[in-house]
Formats: structure tokens, C-alpha cells, sequence
């Protein structure tokens, strides 16, 4: 009989929240090794196998590379998988990333934002997950606790979906939410169990057994790799639809939703809009509201679904506006800007021709501050006016 | 109750972490909406470590440093030679400090109140190691009246238990009743 947990709400911090939510979906597999600011969500997850709590495999791996292997072969024979990891630690699976992908293993996992190598920083910022965009992995990116709670169960009830069958990843910000703490709702286990009760339901899977033996990730050439990679990313559009429908389902049984790919804040009536990702989306929340006040008619797009890009929802969301500015914490090299700029700039045929500024901010821990936010509000603002504007901007 | 903002100062392994966690769960415990996160680059023992603590009515939204807190509580007594302790103290400011000595001179003219209580001695006494932080919530709790003791020590529950669960008890109930507090 497994563990059943009532509804409650307890101060837990993102990465508690991460973990409870892990728990929730009931992991045949876990494998992971600990890196800052990821530790707690793998320390309270062996936490709950060892007080019996959660009844899975536990694996300790030497290292990320391992533990990608682990997830992705026990999703391949037929298991649920979870690992969580964050910046070296994610770059350091960058070559299991690309087979769980390819082999369309439906893993889910936590990447808490932090700087990669290069210049030493165990702060937060998200060039990590920008680094691995082009790996075939589906990538959500939330701004507090209970949403990490929430979109790493949505994430199973994805990842697993017989229409999508692809690994997906939950991004939050290191420090700033990692390490939040926030009063979280965590959902009774039957709830979850009953959320999650429909891919029982699906056709089942290819899964590897022994005695049953089976091509997998076996050579592709020519039209062979040609056809999987198509197949590969008709699933990720595919993913777009499909979330809105399971943030709406979410609604349903849990009274909390998100918006799916994005969510719109104060747009409608708005000139200009701010669009950005992650904790500095609550920051921005707080200056629209107060420029608003201003009368200056400002909006706000979060982006929730990172990869595949949410082009035709952003593009509904952005058209018409007189001027766009997007808030990076992360940089593209070569375009020098910021990298959720740089896609969106790629939407200007659809939204039109408006002054579209990036602005680059919160790397290493960096605060981005309500002032910060306030500055780039005026800045669009005055682009929209025609006033001259600088295209990318670094702050503080 | 209107928000309150409370910025911590201490060093790796006196748990001022931890303190802005347990004053965000006693908050918590009475209803109100928190959110508390420490800024520190590598964990390393005895290195300075700044935590921020909000609560209010509303939920809030943002996910900033606190820049103008109400409070600022030092762990480390050492601390209280930062130039930058009392920046953007909000009027009527509180102080809650970790010190062997009482506090004389008003640091900065916003410091309205200082609560000042011989933490590490008393936790060395009660949990028999230089971990102050619960001592100095007692003494947050008294000194300004946000929250009472008991969701102090319910929230501790959240973190704690067992012999060190009443240690801390303990701990915290001296920070309230021992505290001495002096306003200008």
C-alpha cells in the first residue's frame, strides 16, 4: 500500500517544494548528486525514500553524467524517473541529455538556475539552461515556490503525455528561489495520484525488458535520423497545446493556474509591454502596478515555456504594442544581447516593427531590483514616445 | 499589521539562515504572508551572511534584497563595525543585537528602539553551542511586539526536534524574557 500524505501548507523553501512535488508523483527512479543550490532537493528526496516515506529506487551516482543514464534507462524500461541538478552539474550531463532526448525518455528534471563554468560563481543566473535550449528537452521556468510545486507535477503529467513522450526540465532561480521560503500548499497524495491517473489510461510505451530485446538508440542515418528528428519535433509543437490544456486541467483539481505557455499581466489595454522569466517576473508584477499608476499603460508577458518557444501565443500577446523591452539573466553571445530578446526580436514579422529593447540584469546573483525594473519601464516607455533608446542595456 | 522587512546579519554556522526561516514560519503560523531567502556566495563557516525576512497582510510578490528594512537583527556583535548595517533603516527602526554589552549611543537616527541580549551566552548555556539565532527571535518577539512567543516557538517545530526542539525552546523564551530594550 503506498504512503498516503493529506493536503497541507508548511513554509518549505523552492527547493523543499521541488522535493515534495517529486514525492507527490511517486518516482520509481531517482538518481542525482548534489551541487549548490540544488543539495536540498536531493538531500529531502533520499530523506523521504529513508523515512519510508517514498518507495523508489535511490540511486547514489558518482556524478551527473550517471545519474542522466540512470533516469533516462529506467524511464526507457517503463519507470518514472526524476533527477534535479543546476549549472556544472547540468553541463556535465550535456551528452546524456541529447539520448534522453533522442530517445524520447520521459524524465523530469530540476535545473535551479546558477552560472556555469568559466567565471567561478555559485550564484544565480540562467546561462545554464540556455546552454542546453537545443537539446531536445521541453523547458519550463516558474517564479515561486508554489508554482515549483505545481509545474513539477504538471512536468510528469507532460513529460509522460503519449502525444509529447519527451523529457522535461523545471528551471528555477538559484538563491532567489532556491532557497525561498514561502507558505506552499502541498496537494494530498490521492489528489495527485488522481491528477496523474490519466497516463495510466494511454497505449503503453516501448519498454526495454529482458528477454524481450529491442533496438534503442541504435544508428540513424540518412532518412532514418531524418524522420526521428522530424517526429522529434512535431512532439515539442505539439507540447504547446498541450500545456495550456494541463495548466487548465491543473485549474481544475487544484484551483491554481498559470496560464500554460505564458501568462499575460495588465496587457490588454497596454502600449508597451515587459517580458521576462523566472523570480523577477513577482518583482516586475509590483512595477507594472506601480507605472501603472503613473498612467504610464504598461504590461507584463512571463514566459512559462522556454523550449519549445511559445511563438504563436507571445505573438497574440505582443502584436500591436508600441515598444517591447525583454529582461535577460543571461547573455547571447554573439547577437550581444540577451538570449529571450533575441527570440522574441525573431517574432517582428509577426508583431510588427516597434523599438524592441533588451535589457541584461541578475547575472551572479545580481539583484534586480524594483528600481531596475522601474528604469527599464521608462526606457520602452520613451522608445514607444520616439524618444531615442539604446537596444541592450546592462544593468545595474 | 502593515509589512514588515527584517534583514539579518550574521556568519556561516550561527544560523542566521535558519533565523530568517523561523521568524517567516512563526509569521506564518499567524496567518500572515512571508518570504525569507539568505544572499551568500560559497558556504563557508564564519563567513558574513546577509537573510531577509518579509511578512504582511498581502501576498508578496517581490523577490528583491531588502533595501529599507524595519529591523536589522546581528548576530555576530562583530558585525556591528559594517559601514552599510544600517542602510536604509525605515523610521522608527529596530535593532536586535547579539552583544555582552549594553548599547549606548544611537548609531543612526532612524534607530528608534535597540534590543540588545547576551545570545551566545545563553545558548551556550542552554544548547551548549555558540548558535544564538532562536535566543534573538525571543528577543524580536518581545523587543517588537510583530509576533507573539508562542508562534515564535511553534515555528521552530518546523525545523527542530526532539532534546534540541526544547533546547531552542528555551533559548527562545530567555531571548524574550531577558532581553533588555532601550529607545531613543
Amino acid at each position: 500500500m503506498p504512503v498516503q500524505l493529506e493536503r497541507q501548507t508548511k513554509v518549505l523553501t523552492g527547493n523543499g517544494a521541488a522535493a515534495y512535488a517529486a514525492m507527490l508523483c511517486r518516482p520509481d527512479v531517482v538518481a542525482a548528486y548534489p551541487i549548490t543550490p540544488q543539495s536540498e532537493v536531493i538531500e529531502q528526496l533520499a530523506k523521504f525514500h529513508a523515512d519510508g516515506v517514498l518507495d523508489c529506487q535511490y540511486v547514489t551516482v558518482e556524478g551527473e553524467n550517471s545519474a542522466q543514464n540512470v533516469v533516462c534507462a529506467a524511464t526507457m524500461a517503463g519507470g518514472r524517473a526524476f533527477t534535479a541538478t543546476s549549472s556544472y552539474g547540468l553541463v556535465y550531463m550535456y551528452d546524456a541529455m541529447f539520448n534522453t532526448a533522442g530517445y524520447r525518455a520521459p524524465v523530469v528534471m530540476i535545473n535551479v538556475n546558477r552560472e556555469p563554468p568559466g567565471i567561478h560563481a555559485v550564484c544565480s543566473g540562467q546561462q545554464d539552461m540556455i546552454s542546453v535550449r537545443d537539446t531536445g528537452w521541453v523547458q519550463l521556468i516558474v517564479e515561486d515556490c508554489q508554482e515549483i510545486m505545481d509545474t513539477t507535477i504538471m512536468a510528469f503529467r507532460l513529460a509522460e503525455d503519449y502525444d509529447v513522450q519527451l523529457p522535461v526540465i523545471v528551471n528555477y532561480d538559484g538563491y532567489y528561489l532556491s532557497f525561498l521560503a514561502e507558505s506552499v500548499c502541498i496537494p494530498g497524495s490521492g489528489e495527485v495520484d488522481q491528477y496523474l491517473e490519466v497516463l495510466k489510461g494511454q497505449p503503453p510505451r516501448p519498454r526495454l525488458m529482458p528477454g524481450d530485446p529491442m533496438g534503442c538508440g541504435s544508428h540513424g542515418i540518412g532518412m532514418g535520423y531524418v524522420e526521428l528528428r522530424k517526429k522529434h519535433m512535431a512532439a515539442m509543437e505539439r507540447v504547446k497545446t498541450k500545456i495550456d490544456e494541463i495548466d487548465e486541467e491543473f485549474r481544475g483539481a487544484f484551483g491554481r493556474g498559470y496560464g500554460g505557455q505564458i501568462e499575460e499581466y495588465r496587457t490588454e489595454d497596454a502600449d508597451i509591454v515587459l517580458v521576462t522569466s523566472g523570480s523577477a517576473v513577482g518583482t516586475a508584477r509590483t512595477m507594472i502596478d506601480a507605472k501603472r499608476d503613473e498612467g504610464i499603460k504598461v504590461g507584463l508577458v512571463k514566459l512559462r515555456l522556454f523550449r519549445p518557444f511559445p511563438t504563436e501565443r507571445l505573438c497574440q500577446a505582443l502584436k500591436g504594442k508600441k515598444a517591447i523591452g525583454v529582461l535577460d539573466r543571461s547573455i547571447c553571445f554573439g547577437w550581444n544581447c540577451g538570449p529571450l530578446y533575441m527570440e522574441t526580436r525573431a517574432l517582428t514579422p509577426e508583431i510588427g516593427v516597434v523599438p524592441m529593447l533588451s535589457f541584461i540584469d541578475g547575472l551572479a546573483n545580481m539583484d534586480i531590483t524594483q528600481e531596475h525594473i522601474g528604469r527599464m519601464i521608462d526606457d520602452i516607455q520613451g522608445a514607444s514616445e520616439g524618444r531615442p533608446y539604446q537596444e541592450v542595456t546592462w544593468l545595474p | 499589521m502593515s509589512a514588515k522587512e527584517i534583514r539579518f546579519h550574521g556568519r556561516g554556522g550561527q544560523g542566521a539562515v535558519l533565523a530568517a526561516r523561523m521568524l517567516a514560519s512563526a509569521c506564518a503560523a499567524e496567518g500572515k504572508c512571508v518570504a525569507s531567502f539568505p544572499m551568500y556566495g560559497f558556504e563557508r563557516r564564519g563567513m558574513p551572511v546577509v537573510a531577509f525576512t518579509r511578512f504582511d497582510d498581502q501576498p508578496i510578490r517581490e523577490k528583491t534584497q531588502i533595501y529599507t528594512p524595519d529591523c536589522v537583527m546581528v548576530i555576530d556583535p562583530t558585525l556591528l563595525s559594517l559601514k552599510n548595517l544600517f542602510d536604509g533603516l525605515k523610521p522608527e527602526g529596530v535593532l536586535i543585537l547579539n552583544s555582552p554589552r549594553p548599547f549606548e549611543t544611537q548609531p543612526h537616527p532612524n534607530l528608534k528602539k535597540a534590543a540588545v541580549i547576551n545570545a551566545t551566552q545563553v545558548a551556550l548555556c542552554e544548547i551548549g553551542r555558540d548558535i544564538p539565532n532562536t535566543c534573538l527571535i525571543g528577543a524580536l518577539a518581545k523587543a517588537t511586539g510583530w509576533v507573539e512567543l508562542d508562534s515564535v516557538l511553534k515555528g521552530l517545530g518546523d525545523y527542530l526536534e526532539g532534546d534540541m526542539l526544547k533546547r531552542n525552546i528555551r533559548n527562545a523564551e530567555r531571548g524574550y524574557h531577558e532581553v533588555e530594550v532601550t529607545t531613543w
